[in-house]
């Protein structure tokens, strides 16, 4: 069983696992303010009386929470340079993890505003403010609080994701594991590795939610996925 | 051009059918294993044994830290060399059960904990059996909390089963990418492909909504 695990192997190959962790960490980042982005444009349009933002906008959330990020990573890999758009592997990724994200930080951000009671908005409507007034000085700060714990636990997920980008070559820590398993025929060494260097990131991130929660006065993160 | 393509992915049917046939397959199999299985860890997980409780905590952090495509080259590619020989398929249903079995673990043990203990303090004066508290008290209860999370989970199981084809699974993902080798048109075939996923999980979502709602856990909706 395992007897020839070599973590010497795993030391040489180091600097590799270093390399694929920081570029995880990192395209993560960009993917998820990415996804903040979407999000925040997604649940403005959501929120809408008019069905003319209202419907694309659900249409997209639907479309994106019923299909599988991996054959999301694929349409675009495979379907933009038919449209004329060749990019980098990364930034397919980047796009792919922002754009699936952020139909899911849209969903948070709506449950926030929808979580504020009613009474608020009709004092807001009572003291005379305008829907920009009451959005901004009554509904939002408070759903800003709400919203913490769980966009953390989307920023777990879309940390977790940016796996399947080692599926279209992005040198990603998964990537990285990949290499070590192929180059050396060693795929104890390489997987268990890049397994505890996730297992850091989501306890790093599981921390921050749990401190957030305290910070905020909310109850312990309620964990999604 | 387009015409020609379209009869081309015409002709691919039957492979699409396989495809869509392994992921129900995949999907099906590890959703009724791992909610069996989800289910008595969850209950194992709420009992009294704090030694039991803490390993299936812990065992449900390690699949919850790390992403799912590790996991299945874990299994794939190490259990092998435990002495456990598996193929592509038995992988992908062990891989899938056991994540879902940890989320539903969660699920349902949040679902126990939300029955006030009066409850079972009732069903213990009136002299039932652990069993009987288990089966006719608590769970009937805790299933309201546990329903509309489930069925989203079975949405995530269906969709995570298209990284199967990370270890050479001819399911629906991984027939999308043949088919783009041969018909470059890498927008039209996966936006089949993501039709195929569409058809089977939207209603799901539905379902987990109206399960929401019915269960009255909705919020008063804000008018803005």
């Amino acid at each position: 069983m395992l007897e020839n695990f070599s973590f010497r192997t795993i030391v040489e190959y180091l600097p590799l696992f270093g390399q694929g962790l920081v570029t995880t960490v990192w395209l993560s980042l960009i993917s998820f303010a990415g996804a903040l982005a979407v999000g925040i444009v997604l649940s403005a349009m959501n929120l809408q009386r008019g069905w003319l933002f209202r419907v694309p906008a659900k249409a997209y959330i639907d479309a994106v929470r019923a299909t599988p990020l991996l054959a999301q990573l694929y349409f675009l890999y495979f379907g933009l340079p038919r449209l004329g758009f060749v990019l980098p592997e990364l930034v397919v990724g980047i796009l792919a993890l922002s754009l699936n994200s952020g139909a899911y930080v849209a969903e948070i951000i709506r449950a926030g505003i929808l979580s504020i009671p009613r009474g608020q908005v009709e004092a807001g409507v009572a003291s005379g403010m305008t829907y920009v007034q009451r959005m901004r000085l009554v509904i939002l700060p408070q759903a800003f609080k709400v919203t913490i714990p769980p966009l953390l636990g989307q920023a777990i997920v879309l940390v977790k994701d940016s796996a399947l980008l080692s599926l279209i070559s992005v040198a990603e820590l998964t990537r990285a594991g990949q290499l070590l398993a192929s180059d050396r025929f060693m795929p104890a060494e390489g997987f268990i590795t890049i397994a505890a260097f996730y297992l850091l990131l989501y306890y790093c991130l599981k921390g921050l939610a749990a401190l957030s929660g305290r910070w905020l006065g909310l109850q312990p993160a309620r964990s999604s996925t | 051009m387009i015409w020609q393509q379209v009869q081309s992915l015409a002709g691919s049917y039957p492979l699409a059918l396989r495809g869509l046939g392994m992921t129900v397959v995949l999907s099906l199999i590890s959703l009724v294993l791992g909610t069996l299985l989800g289910f008595g860890l969850g209950i194992l997980r709420t009992g009294g044994n704090r030694l039991i409780s803490a390993a299936i905590g812990a065992w449900v952090d390690l699949i919850r830290g790390t992403p799912f495509l590790v996991q299945i080259f874990l299994i794939f590619f190490i259990l092998p060399e435990l002495g456990i020989e598996l193929d592509a398929f038995t992988a992908g249903i062990i891989a899938l059960t056991n994540l879902a079995a940890c989320f539903i673990c969660e699920i349902v043990a949040a679902g126990i904990r939300s029955v006030p203990t009066g409850q079972v303090e009732a069903a213990l004066a009136s002299g039932l059996s652990r069993s009987q508290r288990m089966r006719q008290v608590v769970l009937p209860q805790a299933m309201r909390i546990v329903l509309p999370p489930l069925v989203g989970q079975y949405v995530l199981l269906i969709k995570d089963s298209s990284v199967v084809s990370a270890i050479g699974l001819t399911d629906l993902t991984r027939v999308g990418w043949l088919v783009v080798q041969r018909v470059p048109n890498g927008l039209l075939v996966f936006f089949l492909v993501g039709l195929g996923y569409f058809i089977v999980c939207y209603p799901l979502i539905m379902l987990a909504r109206r399960l929401e709602q019915r269960m009255g856990a909705a919020h008063g909706e804000v008018q803005l």
